[in-house]
């Protein structure tokens, strides 16, 4: 079992967190075309290698947060945080 | 001890016991028998069953897998693959390790009729050899034959007897933070575990062994006594004996399982260890040749364990092939023991042997040129092999060294895993303790780096740890590689894997029909996938690949090793099972009245109190009443709840006026229906949210990610409230009658408190609870919603005072039969994760003029179609049919319309009525459709009018009666999350125990503590005041506790009697101020315990993953996570120096988690001990 850096409660296992997956920016309802809504609910990079993701640390601080993960190697570093090498 | 023989020892004393040897485990004052196969047989405390058996003259020990071939011992070891046996009901143990124990019971297994003749050992001598691949081959077809192929798979099986009926045992689980983690505690293991201790880290020292010494035990005994007394004399480094690592994985996650441990059959013991050195020795390889598995047959460390460790002589004539040092010195142990050297067979001067003779026993060792030597032991000592494994795991790819003749570590692991000891190279032992101490150090240092990281920023510590001072890199000196002959196998054939009954043979032959490389060879063998999971075998099939193939071993490579490194029981990987569980305060009335009870999702609630259509009669002639406090409940308060409520439900919230209820529909992105429920506005900037019981959690989680992610701005605070409150629904013509006889300040006429409204009031003297006017069942109810504490108290108050309106109890059951009555949908029941808004007859309540709202593009989507499912009413024509639930709909081409979601018998109506999705070509009132009933029959339905199968109109909702004169009650004794056990008194109007315990560890329920939750920023005005911050606690001068709960929560914990000063100052000071902030009082909504004690760490460590040591949670710590799987904050709040918790969850899961504390506790000795009436902390 993997840990991941919480920003609020330090390393914790990653049991404790729900994944809420790579954020995605919602259109505006009014203007959207189908494509584009869908777009939004269904399509994601799901890249081999370094991806941004949301966490939500549900049996700790209950904060959702961004992480960068490496797909590959489980390296997790916070948001914003470039680990050497990665995109 | 010849010097004094007491009779007993000497009538007793195996035929094959050698005098006490320097080295031996036995304890020789202390012999037993036990039972081997029905008979008796001694043993002295320190025997492994084998090794008793070995002394009493016993040589076979169990049949071989596919061939019933008589096995007798090899390694002497846990990885002795002859010496499994049935322990009582206990099948597979390993024999050569387990220690006996006075009285045993134990079997051989898979002889089937006896160990010394074995039917089944005709399969080897008639048939042959069974065939690589044979069951690929041979059980294939016709399928019809599959039942009778089974049966005679069953015969083959090589596993012992398993008893359905076998008690259970106590498996335990605890978690483990060790700065390093040791496996392995031979002398380079015990070496490195002093080295990590002296350099100041945490060490946990693994081995799998009943003692620490590895070889060193029979080679220099009095060397392994000095070590491992010096580590059991270090502070710092705690032993696990007879333990193994199962597995390391990601970041260091390593499994172990630990034996021995009292009052448990095995503990699985999760450790996240910073630092990982394997110092996992050398396992000694058999050599292929004919006969290798003939009993009598044995490696060189097996003769010298049974000789050193276990006084036993292997036998009287021995023939040794010896390839080094431990073959050398296993001939001076022969020698020591008695036993004559028949012949020595060198094979560093070209020394070999050809063939073993004999079937059950061995006879003659035949050398090459045919010269046989008459000799009852067969000596080998061709070789080492290194166990990888966990290296492996850690990705580390061993690289075969043709000098040293095995694999060698490849050097590639992680940066925290470090290997030490015979597995990394050779040396002398001075030259290996050299080794093993530079990577005890560097591991110590990788190891404490990695704590410090994981300490920064920690939210727990009062201060940043402070700065290392600068560690200087350890330089590990190289260890070498001695040379070694290649000795894989003799001129003949014989087994490769003693577990599968795998030859050389039959290697070969797989390479020959294609399966040329070692993993494909492997898997198609058989090879390496017995018990023994490849420790002995890997190397030699490997080797049998290489020379079939004709490629060398190195090309061939090794096969990934995974985890488990040794099998593990399933009681071992299940452990303490954790299923939380959650009851409501009515829980104990309930249990009295005989309800059946109903598992929904973690609740367990009233199903039925035994006939549910008379409690449906009741509700709708009289009035009944029901448990509903696990709908969901969500408190939120600010100024900017209208926009969330608009936001978050497809209809409109602007308008909804203070003292008024909306019924809300939440949609997801997807236009999806995902909850439901009514939302009431309690005040300016107070609603109260109610929420499906099982879309509790999500509904609170999706508000959640909406106001943190995507409207960070919007001033709204949400606090689940679920379990604060006490929710009965009260329901029938005459409930308004009922409510009003125990209700004060409230006005129930029909012009003060109508349909979809909510009122604050006291109900049977409990203040602040709420009221709706709302109806799920259809009838006019009132749903309250009382602080839980107070919830028992109000429903017997219900119960009593209703008695003359004829009220009943009323279940889950019967509510679902009302509602359906009522043509109530239910989320999830009646719509699935595919079923939109319009889908779910929500027409109605849609609103597309609203700018925006969750999934309104697909909602608008949807409204443009004329296609789809639509929610319906449907009735059977014939009423007496009350068609299942998920029957399908067929249309009149064959195919499916749409499917029965909601089936009843309305004793409303006297017949059979259902909800359905249809396909809107068939949802039209009056359409006629064929309901395929499981037993294959079908019956015709009609589409209904409306969904409403009782009362369409609402008519019932209308209040007739004129209003009673409303009385008042005493507001009763307000009770915990805990039913107290033993004697009990009243402190603060609160229920509690008595009871004082003075045991080392104490257990406490103190649920009556007030208890406040504050938001606010988290480094404003209020958090200044409150004087702490996230994850750490103060205490004030009158004894109030303040806790930094999370970011920007707090958490006020002050004494029961001063409840209403805090809640008031609190709300005030939240008022008050320039900032936006609230206080909620959870005192009702919180089960609250006190942990005390010296072992409360070690506890703790049982039901959650955080390390409770004090460089990581000291005093004044406050951190939330999981524990016995409940979301639970713990609060370290030591009292007089003596480490104290206190830990709190969600009040309905409070039972299970005091219970769960409990039971980890046992082994502590762990006692309850009451409310502390006098000092209220
Ligand atoms: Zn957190």
């Amino acid at each position: 079992m993997i840990q991941l850096p919480c920003p609020w409660c330090g390393p914790r296992n990653v049991t404790e967190f729900s994944h809420e997956g790579e954020p995605a920016t919602r259109p505006d309802p009014g203007t959207a075309t189908p494509e584009q809504w869908r777009g939004y609910l269904y399509f994601r990079r799901n890249a081999r290698g370094w991806t941004e993701e949301t966490w939500y640390h549900s049996a700790g601080c209950r904060r959702f947060f961004r992480l960068r993960r490496d797909t590959v190697s489980n390296t997790a570093l916070p948001a914003g945080e470039r680990a050497e090498g990665s995109a | 001890m010849t010097q004094q023989p007491t009779r007993t020892t000497t009538r007793t004393e195996g035929r094959f016991r050698l005098p006490v040897q320097q080295g031996e485990v036995l304890d020789r004052g202390r012999q037993f028998e036990f039972f081997w196969n029905g008979s008796t047989v001694a043993a002295y405390r320190g025997d492994t069953i084998i090794s008793a058996l070995a002394a009493a003259g016993e040589r076979i020990f169990s049949r071989s897998y596919k061939y019933h071939r008589p096995r007798g011992l090899l390694t002497a070891s846990a990885h002795d693959p002859g010496c499994m046996v049935q322990v009582g009901d206990e099948p597979n143990v390993r024999g050569a390790h387990r220690l006996v124990t006075e009285g045993m019971r134990v079997s051989a297994q898979n002889a089937w009729p006896s160990l010394r003749f074995d039917i089944k050992a005709a399969n080897g001598l008639a048939g042959r050899f069974l065939p690589p691949g044979f069951y690929y081959k041979t059980f294939i077809k016709p399928e019809r034959l599959w039942p009778a192929y089974e049966k005679v798979l069953q015969r083959f099986v090589h596993a012992g007897e398993v008893f359905p009926d076998t008690p259970h045992d106590y498996y335990d689980k605890r978690y483990a933070h060790p700065d390093v983690l040791i496996a392995g505690g031979g002398p380079a293991g015990m070496t490195a575990a002093l080295a990590a201790a002296r350099a100041g880290a945490r060490v946990m020292l693994v081995e799998e062994e009943h003692q620490l010494g590895g070889h060193l035990r029979w080679a220099d005994p009095p060397a392994a006594r000095q070590l491992s007394a010096e580590v059991t004399a270090q502070d710092g480094i705690e032993v696990l004996t007879d333990s193994v690592v199962l597995g390391r994985y990601d970041q260091n996650w390593i499994a172990v399982v630990q034996r021995g441990h009292p009052g448990v059959a095995e503990r699985l013991i999760k450790a996240r260890a910073r630092a990982f050195v394997v110092a996992a020795g050398l396992l000694e390889r058999p050599y292929v040749f004919a006969g290798n598995d003939v009993p009598g047959v044995m490696l060189s460390t097996a003769v010298r364990r049974l000789i050193n460790l276990h006084a036993v002589r292997p036998g009287q004539r021995a023939v040794v092939l010896t390839a080094n040092d431990e073959g050398d010195a296993a001939i001076d142990d022969l020698r020591g023991a008695g036993v004559e050297i028949a012949h020595i067979a060198d094979a560093r001067n070209g020394g070999d042997i050809l063939r073993a003779h004999g079937r059950k026993d061995l006879r003659a060792v035949e050398l090459p040129g045919g010269r046989k030597i008459e000799a009852d032991l067969l000596v080998t000592a061709t070789g080492w092999t290194a166990p990888t494994a966990l290296l492996n795991m850690a990705g580390d790819v061993p690289t075969y060294s043709p000098t040293a003749a095995r694999f060698l570590p490849g050097g590639t692991t992680d940066d925290n895993v470090f290997a030490t000891g015979g597995i990394a190279g050779d040396g002398t032992l001075d030259e290996l303790c050299t080794h093993a101490d530079a990577v005890g150090r560097a591991a110590a240092r990788a190891g404490l780096r990695a704590n410090r990281a994981a300490r920064a920023g920690l939210p727990t510590l009062a201060a940043e740890p402070p700065a290392p001072a600068e560690d200087e890199q350890v330089a590990i000196p190289e260890l070498g590689v001695a040379a070694h002959p290649a000795l894989f196998r003799g001129a003949t054939h014989g087994m490769v894997d003693y577990s599968e009954d795998v030859s050389s043979k039959d290697i070969h032959l797989a390479v020959r029909e294609g399966y040329d490389s070692a993993e494909l060879a492997k898997r198609y063998t058989t090879a390496t996938m017995g018990p023994l999971q490849g420790k002995l075998e890997t190397i030699n099939a490997i080797a049998m690949v290489a020379e079939a193939t004709g490629r060398g071993i190195a090309e061939t490579g090794t096969t990934t090793w995974r985890p488990m490194y040794t099998p593990v029981t399933l009681g071992a990987l299940a452990g303490r099972n954790f299923e939380p569980v959650r009851y409501s305060p009515m829980q104990p009335w309930h249990t009295a009245n005989a309800a059946r009870p109903l598992v929904a999702g973690q609740w367990i609630r009233p199903d039925d109190y035994g006939d549910p259509a008379a409690e449906v009669r009741a509700v709708r002639e009289a009035v009944g009443i029901i448990d509903v406090t696990p709908i969901g409940k969500l408190d939120l308060r600010g100024p900017d709840i209208p926009k969330l409520l608009n936001l978050l439900y497809v209809n409109k919230w602007s308008k909804l006026g203070i003292g008024k209820v909306r019924y809300g529909v939440m949609c997801a992105e997807d236009g999806v229906v995902f909850d439901d429920g009514v939302t009431g506005r309690l005040g300016e900037n107070h609603y109260l949210m109610s929420t499906t019981s099982s879309g509790a959690a999500a509904v609170w989680k999706w508000v959640e990610s909406w106001l943190q992610t995507e409207h960070p701005e919007w001033q709204v605070h949400v606090t689940p409230v679920t379990t604060g409150y006490a929710s009965i629904n009260v329901a029938g013509p005459k409930s308004r009658e009922l409510v009003d006889r125990l209700t004060e300040g409230v006005d129930l006429s029909a012009e003060a408190f109508g349909y979809m409204q909510v009122r604050t009031g006291t109900i049977a003297g409990v203040p602040d609870c709420v009221l709706w006017r709302i109806g799920f069942t259809g009838e006019l109810s009132y749903e309250l919603h009382v602080p839980a504490s107070y919830g028992l108290h109000v429903w017997e108050a219900l119960v009593q005072h209703g008695a003359d309106l004829g009220v009943r109890p009323f279940g889950v059951e019967a509510q679902r039969i009302l509602r359906l009555e009522k043509g109530h949908f239910i989320v999830g029941q009646d719509t699935d994760g595919l079923t939109k808004a319009y889908s779910a007859a929500l027409d109605w309540a849609v609103k597309l003029d609203k700018d925006d709202f969750v999934g309104k593009p697909e909602l608008a989507w949807q409204s443009e179609s004329t296609t789809g499912s639509k929610l319906v009413g449907l009735q059977p024509v014939d009423g007496a049919v009350v068609p299942a639930e998920a029957s399908q709909i067929i249309t009149s081409t064959g195919k499916i319309g749409g499917r029965i979601t909601s089936s009843r018998f309305s004793p409303t109506l006297g017949r059979a009525i259902c909800l359905g999705q249809l396909d809107a070509s068939l949802a039209t009132p009056g359409t006629e459709v064929a309901v395929q009933l499981p037993d294959g029959q079908r019956t015709t339905a009609r589409v209904t009018e409306h969904l409403a199968h009782v009362d369409p109109e609402g008519k019932r909702q209308e209040i007739t009666d004129p209003a009673p004169q409303p009385r008042s009650g005493e507001p009763g004794l307000a009770r915990s999350a805990v039913t107290p056990v033993g004697d009990t008194g009243t402190h603060a109007g609160w229920l509690v125990s008595t009871k004082h315990s003075t045991a080392a560890l104490r257990l406490s329920d103190r649920g009556p503590l007030t208890k406040i939750s504050v938001r606010a920023a988290p480094d404003g005005q209020l958090a200044n005041e409150l004087g702490t911050r996230f994850g750490r606690t103060t205490r004030d001068a009158h004894g109030t506790l303040v806790v930094g709960s999370g970011p920007g929560e707090w958490l006020v914990l002050g004494a029961p009697s001063a409840h209403d000063t805090l809640l008031t100052d609190w709300q005030r000071r939240a008022e008050d101020g320039d900032e936006f902030a609230s206080a909620v009082d959870l005192t009702h909504g919180r089960a609250l315990f006190r942990l005390t004690g010296p072992d409360a760490p070690q506890l703790l460590a049982k039901v959650c993953g955080i390390d409770f040591a004090d460089e990581f949670t000291p005093d004044g710590a406050a951190l939330r996570s999981s524990v016995a799987k409940l979301v639970t904050d713990i609060i370290r709040d030591d009292v007089e120096q003596t480490t104290s918790y206190l830990l709190h969850c969600e009040r309905s899961s409070g039972q299970y988690l005091f219970e769960a504390l409990l039971d980890a506790g046992a082994e502590f000795n762990i006692e309850l001990d009451g409310y502390p009436v006098a000092t209220e902390h």
